[in-house]
């Protein structure tokens, strides 16, 4: 049966033995292909280093009000490498390059925290749902479709205002509405995952249901999870900027680029562009990124569009 | 179907009284009544005042009065801050604005993003069909509060700069002549009309390259016929779920649009309630835009399970 060229085949492998390649080392190697993912993950690496260590090469703190320039700042804060004000002055005197650190700074973290928030959240709601069935499945999930029928902007800024405009406030409110897409998407998955061989094993050597979700579900949602966590990433920091662009997110002396783009837009007759155009290149530049470092994941983990 | 909708209606309604009893609880949580001043009023002022508001009733008083005016005769009670007028006034004179430069956004971003997306689907891997896609692409990460301040920019500043005057006016609604429309429009239209031309490009696409379609065209129907009497209505389910979301979507940022060119729509006076504390207008209006999004919701779902035979009710 076997011929003479398939046996030398054999004869050639190499005595070693073959090493097998995980899902994860699968998943990378495809991320590793898209150039567009590759260059958002450089960009959005450059990105967190500018937040975080931008402000040693900054010349001023970003709450330093230079008096001298206050009001002054169309003519006598442009942009210029001598002064120190890299990117220029906003109009109370304070400098635009240490500002946009900070802002960038901010934006990244809520984008973070309040998709941690959202994954944490929704994973378990997820999980917990698809595992358990029947009418708890059901309650929970038309609590859902509930949820998401309501205009959250509005209720967020409905309990920024009575709440008081604080990050935490922020944090909690976005984590608290972005949840809901993440528990579909979560409970959709378990629902392929619970009659698997490996949770009817862990059932029948009688583990207890929440160490099931737990030990055996939630890791296996980890891959679908992280894609839609970092597509999620991009939509809280539109979020955020939108309503600190309204002026009622993050309040003074604390920054972000929606309140950035905000001043900018308001001082835009005054001459002064730098102050809208700055925040508003790394606004943009961070949201490309994620958008195609997402996308990149997406085609690299999840198996649905393969 | 009409067992369907009366479904779809059964879940919309608590929706709404939820959306109402919530926001009615926030607002008692809040610190501080509406009238607490650095001068205190005088006790009997304040009596007749609370008495005026209703806030001396007790608590689960108040809120049955409030849902009920809300439900029953669409009465959101008097303002906080303009003392002379209800909330029912701001949002009428509010509301007219953002329903006229709202609905032409809704009508840009659905024609010129289906047009955009069915002129991509059939010219496939052309030059038009990479513009359209670079188009989509720039046009998602511009939303309405990164093109407002680019568009006045471009169309206000920079004209009257170099070009003597500006070409559209930067703001300002004047009983909504066209030229202070279309700033606000574009703005709000843009990003969703990037959305929308993905969407029916691809599922354009996929309809396209479907058998029936192979069938029409092997039967010698003339492409005109074949897109619109087959192609279109199923590549436009995917399409009609989004424009809901691209609805609600709108709503919001009408918020953004009348802050940027002080349009005087409903959003401007939500924003400005919001930093004045006057929360009866910010529940009002919070009401109203949660009963807009949910009606939407109910009509592009019923719209749905009408257009598409394989949806089970």
């Amino acid at each position: 049966m076997f011929g003479a060229r398939q046996v030398d085949v054999l004869a050639e492998l190499p005595d070693a033995p073959v090493k097998g390649r995980s899902l994860w080392q699968d998943a990378r190697a495809r991320f590793l292909r898209n150039k567009a993912a590759v260059l958002g993950l450089i960009t959005l690496i450059l990105m967190t280093v500018f937040a975080v260590f931008g402000g040693l090469i900054a010349q001023y703190e970003p709450d330093f009000v230079d008096f001298s320039l206050m009001g002054a700042n169309a003519y006598r804060g442009v942009p210029s490498i001598e002064t120190g004000h890299y990117f220029g002055v906003d109009q109370d005197g304070r400098d635009l390059y240490a500002r946009v650190v900070q802002g960038t700074g901010i934006s990244l973290l809520v984008g973070v925290v309040g998709s941690f928030v959202a994954v944490f959240i929704g994973t378990l709601y997820g999980a917990v749902s698809g595992y358990v069935g029947g009418r708890v499945d059901n309650i929970m999930m038309r609590t859902v479709d509930i949820l998401l029928s309501i205009p959250f902007m509005f209720v967020l800024i409905l309990m920024l205002v009575i709440f008081g405009q604080s990050l935490l406030m922020l944090f909690i409110g976005i984590g608290l509405i972005s949840w809901l897409n993440m528990a579909r998407i979560a409970r959709g998955q378990t629902l392929t995952i619970k009659n698997k061989e490996f949770v009817e094993a862990a059932v029948a050597s009688g583990v207890p249901t929440f160490t099931i979700i737990l030990r055996h579900i939630v890791p296996n949602l980890a891959g679908i999870v992280i894609v839609y966590a970092t597509l999620l990433i991009p939509e809280i920091i539109l979020f955020e900027s939108f309503v600190s662009y309204l002026g009622l997110g993050v309040q003074e002396p604390n920054t972000s680029l929606g309140a950035l783009i905000n001043l900018g837009a308001r001082q835009m007759n005054n001459g002064t562009l730098w102050m809208l155009l700055f925040p508003l290149a790394f606004f943009l530049i961070t949201l490309f990124a994620f958008f195609f470092v997402g996308d990149g994941l997406r085609d690299a983990l999840d198996p649905k569009d393969r | 179907m009409f067992a369907y909708i009366v479904r779809r209606l059964a879940i919309a309604v608590p929706t709404l009284l939820i959306l109402v009893v919530f926001s009615f609880v926030l607002m008692f949580a809040a610190p501080g009544g509406p009238f607490d001043s650095e001068r205190p009023l005088p006790p009997e002022v304040m009596a007749n005042v609370l008495e005026r508001y209703g806030l001396d009733q007790p608590y689960w008083k108040q809120m049955f009065d409030y849902v009920k005016n809300v439900v029953l005769y669409f009465d959101f009670g008097p303002s906080f801050q303009y003392r002379d007028r209800t909330v029912n006034d701001v949002i009428a004179q509010g509301f007219p604005v953002t329903l006229t430069y709202g609905a032409w956004s809704a009508l840009v971003a659905v024609v010129v993003g289906v047009s955009l997306g069915v002129a991509a689907a059939l010219r496939q891997n052309t030059w038009l069909d990479y513009l359209a896609v670079g188009i989509t692409i720039g046009a998602q990460a511009l939303p309405n509060f990164v093109m407002a301040p680019l568009l006045v920019l471009f169309f206000t500043l920079m004209p009257a700069l170099y070009f003597g005057g500006p070409w559209l006016p930067g703001g300002g609604w004047n009983g909504g002549q066209w030229d202070h429309v279309i700033m606000p429009v574009i703005a709000l239209s843009t990003s969703y009309m990037a959305s929308i031309a993905r969407i029916t490009r691809s599922s354009m696409l996929e309809t396209l390259n479907s058998n029936f379609i192979r069938t029409a065209r092997a039967k010698g129907l003339p492409m005109r016929r074949v897109v619109w009497r087959h192609a279109m209505k199923p590549a436009m389910l995917p399409v009609i779920s989004y424009v809901g979301v691209a609805v609600v979507g709108m709503i919001t940022g009408s918020v953004v649009v009348d802050v940027a060119f002080s349009t005087g729509g409903i959003g401007q006076f939500f924003v400005n309630s919001a930093f004045n504390r006057d929360y009866a207008v910010i529940m009002g209006i919070t009401v109203l835009v949660g009963a807009l999004t949910i009606l939407f919701n109910l009509v592009v779902d019923i719209l749905y399970a009408w257009l598409d035979p394989k949806i089970r009710y």
